[in-house]
């Protein structure tokens, strides 16, 4: 890793309030995430780690802050920043009435890929063999293997993660976590949370960011 | 620890500037309702045609005419908090809504009363009437999306989506209502008041059609308020204010 | 790095994709188009079978069916992608929503509008429809059905995160539907006097063009509300 893809911020966050049903998650809340950083927000449940994700991601609005990709506020340039951009949330965006592969291949062609081999990526999440079977009828795990393909297939330098690692087991769990440091190494950035504990990912590569469960 | 207190001081400032004015408001809109109603229902000459019945026009004209003109505010309001997320404005035109819908049914309570004696009918589809009508429904929508968010940041954003189509659609609502009343009815009915109107019974309507909107004004102030403190309880101003009444 | 596929290729991934999911969801498909054909076979029973009352009254009869039986599917339109996350990927996607909002609202149309109007001639032979006002009647499906499905989509977008959206999207968008309903079924009157509807079509299509335009500005910001 160069220091100079290290030293380069692709997300900040300003000052961000959020707010849900009268009661303050965090306010304040700023920070930088760099390229090559392994970030993940931890604290208990309620504390608002989704909805920081989500506000990251774009999906909700802040209160008060903002937050910025490549300088500029996410919601002004919203096509650059979502073509930098792989959100998963905890609903996998995987329909159960289509079979693993379209599945695959519709998440990745809304996300304007092209050309890909979804056997192939299939195969690297232990889904070789499931490619025709319906995603209603698959495992839970299997059904978040689906959703998680298209990391396998991605040129986004932002992941954003909300809980990857839920159903999936302990093997899988280490793939993915070689993953995250691939994807680091490279240039890109994760941010995820997680209530498991990363095996390969050590505190020393980790960042945190945590946030606190108030009561006002 | 407050920080996005000082960036945010608008809801502070915001309240005390709606409590500046509400007194002028209130005072402005008594005066005028007083003077436009007595005159208008005590001194105006009476209708020729229709005898004393029609003095209900003043209350019907300005409730008619502030019901559309409460809904451009709203639909304002509402913009002007979606596009520049100016929260004071989400929250103005959440107060409006209810008072907009109440003024609303007041015309058409009034309409129906007048269409009694004058009609034979409390009823009629009058283009006038249907539109009004339909006015409400598009309140009454507004009102109800807000209540169903439980966040009201996002119930304001919610309702002023919804506020701002309906007021892409009111012209278009107005004008196939008044095409197809003229279809259905060719001109049985016309209420010809302003054209033919004295000055002795025009300038009591004016003056009152004001004095509703003064009223309309200080309602929505006195609500405005009340929204400003309950979407702001967990503040520090609010709590130091809640203390301060108690104590008195 | 930069990549991307054509708005038309965007527009037609997700249009396919709710065909395919429709298809083998079969039920979504019948079911408006049962309610519709219910609806209007409950008007003869209501109001008694005289053919001359029945012509009198059937182009109303028809489009406040279809009013409700739109109302009804439209429900439906973007309920199971926010139930299963889907709705977020589209949000987050590189497409412009604009484009994504319109291949669904399209591929809604073809699955309910579409039948509607399909069924409505039949219809229109047990309601007795003057015989002169068929051409009118399609034609006013043809047109309005789209406008209907625009702008009812708004309100399915407002409501699309309440639990306990269905009444409510009701009172949201049948006053939208008004203008349609007026000038649809005076066409279908004029045609059955035989005196032109040209004028009345092309306001209907006025508003198709209105609509296709504006709508989706106000469906995907609806939306962005409805999943923060």
């Amino acid at each position: 890793m160069t220091k100079s893809t290290q030293s380069k911020t692709l997300l900040s966050a300003n000052e961000l309030t959020c707010i849900r049903e009268e009661r303050i998650l965090f306010d304040g809340l700023s920070f930088n995430i760099n390229a090559g950083d392994i970030v993940q927000i931890e604290g208990p449940n309620g504390a608002g780690k989704t909805s920081l994700l989500r506000i990251i991601a774009g999906l909700s609005r802040p209160y008060a802050g903002e937050v910025k990709y490549a300088g500029e506020d996410i919601t002004r340039c919203r096509d650059e920043f979502n073509h930098d951009l792989l959100y998963l949330g905890h609903l996998a965006g995987v329909k159960s009435e289509l079979t693993a592969e379209e599945n695959l291949n519709f998440n990745l062609r809304i996300s304007g890929y092209d050309n890909f081999d979804t056997t192939a990526l299939l195969a690297k999440v232990n889904l070789a063999g499931f490619e025709e079977a319906l995603a209603g009828h698959l495992s839970a795990g299997q059904h978040r293997r689906t959703a998680l393909a298209r990391l396998q297939h991605s040129n986004c330098k932002i992941w954003i993660l909300d809980e990857p690692f839920t159903a999936i087991d302990k093997k899988g769990v280490e793939a993915l976590e070689q993953l995250f440091i691939l994807h680091a190494k490279s240039g890109g950035c994760v941010i995820l949370t997680t209530h498991q504990d990363m095996s390969i990912i050590s505190d020393d590569i980790l960042r945190k960011i945590t946030l606190d469960y108030r009561f006002v | 620890m407050w920080k996005w207190l000082n960036s945010y001081a608008d809801p502070e400032r915001s309240y005390k500037l709606a409590g500046t004015l509400l007194p002028w408001f209130v005072c402005l809109a008594i005066a005028l309702i007083g003077v436009g109603t007595t005159w208008g229902l005590l001194f105006a000459p009476m209708d020729y045609q229709q005898g004393d019945s029609f003095r209900i026009i003043y209350i019907h004209v300005p409730a008619a005419s502030m019901s559309m003109a409460a809904y451009m505010g709203m639909a304002t309001a509402s913009f002007i908090g979606i596009v520049w997320q100016i929260k004071a404005a989400d929250w103005a035109a959440a107060s409006i809504a209810p008072i907009g819908a109440v003024i609303t049914f007041i015309a058409l309570f009034t309409g129906a009363a007048w269409g009694k004696p004058m009609w034979g009918t409390w009823w009629v589809w009058d283009a006038r009437l249907t539109s009004e009508l339909v006015l409400l429904f598009l309140y009454l929508g507004v009102i109800a999306l807000y209540a169903s968010f439980e966040d009201k940041v996002l119930a304001a954003r919610a309702a002023g989506i919804l506020a701002i189509v309906g007021v892409v659609n009111i012209p278009i609502i107005k004008y196939s209502v008044d095409w197809w009343s003229s279809l259905h009815q060719p001109a049985t009915i016309k209420i010809t008041e302003k054209s033919t109107m004295t000055g002795d019974m025009l300038y009591p309507l004016i003056i009152n059609i004001f004095g509703f909107g003064m009223m309309i004004g200080a309602i929505t102030l006195v609500r405005f308020r009340a929204e400003v403190l309950a979407r702001n309880g967990m503040r520090p101003w609010v709590r130091a204010l809640a203390t301060q009444e108690v104590s008195k | 790095m930069k990549r991307g596929i054509s708005y038309t290729k965007a527009f037609t991934t997700l249009l396919q994709r709710d065909l395919r999911i429709a298809i083998r969801h079969r039920g979504d498909i019948f079911n408006p188009l049962l309610f519709f054909i219910l609806v209007v076979t409950l008007f003869p029973l209501g109001i008694g079978p005289e053919p001359q009352v029945l012509t009198r009254v059937a182009p109303g009869i028809i489009w406040v069916a279809a009013l409700l039986a739109s109302m009804l599917s439209l429900e439906r339109l973007f309920k199971a992608d926010y139930n299963d996350g889907s709705l977020e990927q589209m949000l987050l996607s590189p497409q412009p929503l604009v484009i994504l909002v319109l291949a669904k609202v399209f591929a809604h149309w073809i699955l309910t509008g579409v039948p509607l109007i399909l069924v409505a001639p039949l219809l229109a032979v047990l309601l007795h429809l003057d015989s002169n006002s068929y051409v009118a009647l399609m034609a006013t499906l043809a047109l309005g059905t789209p406008v209907l499905s625009l702008l009812g989509a708004i309100g399915v977008a407002l409501t699309v995160g309440l639990r306990k959206g269905g009444v409510l999207l009701s009172l949201l968008i049948l006053p939208l539907y008004i203008p349609v309903l007026i000038f649809a079924t005076s066409a279908i009157d004029s045609a059955s006097i035989n005196l032109p509807y040209s004028g009345q079509l092309a306001i209907i299509g006025a508003m198709l063009i209105g609509s296709l335009i504006m709508a989706p500005f106000a469906i995907g910001a609806s939306l962005r509300v409805s999943t923060n």
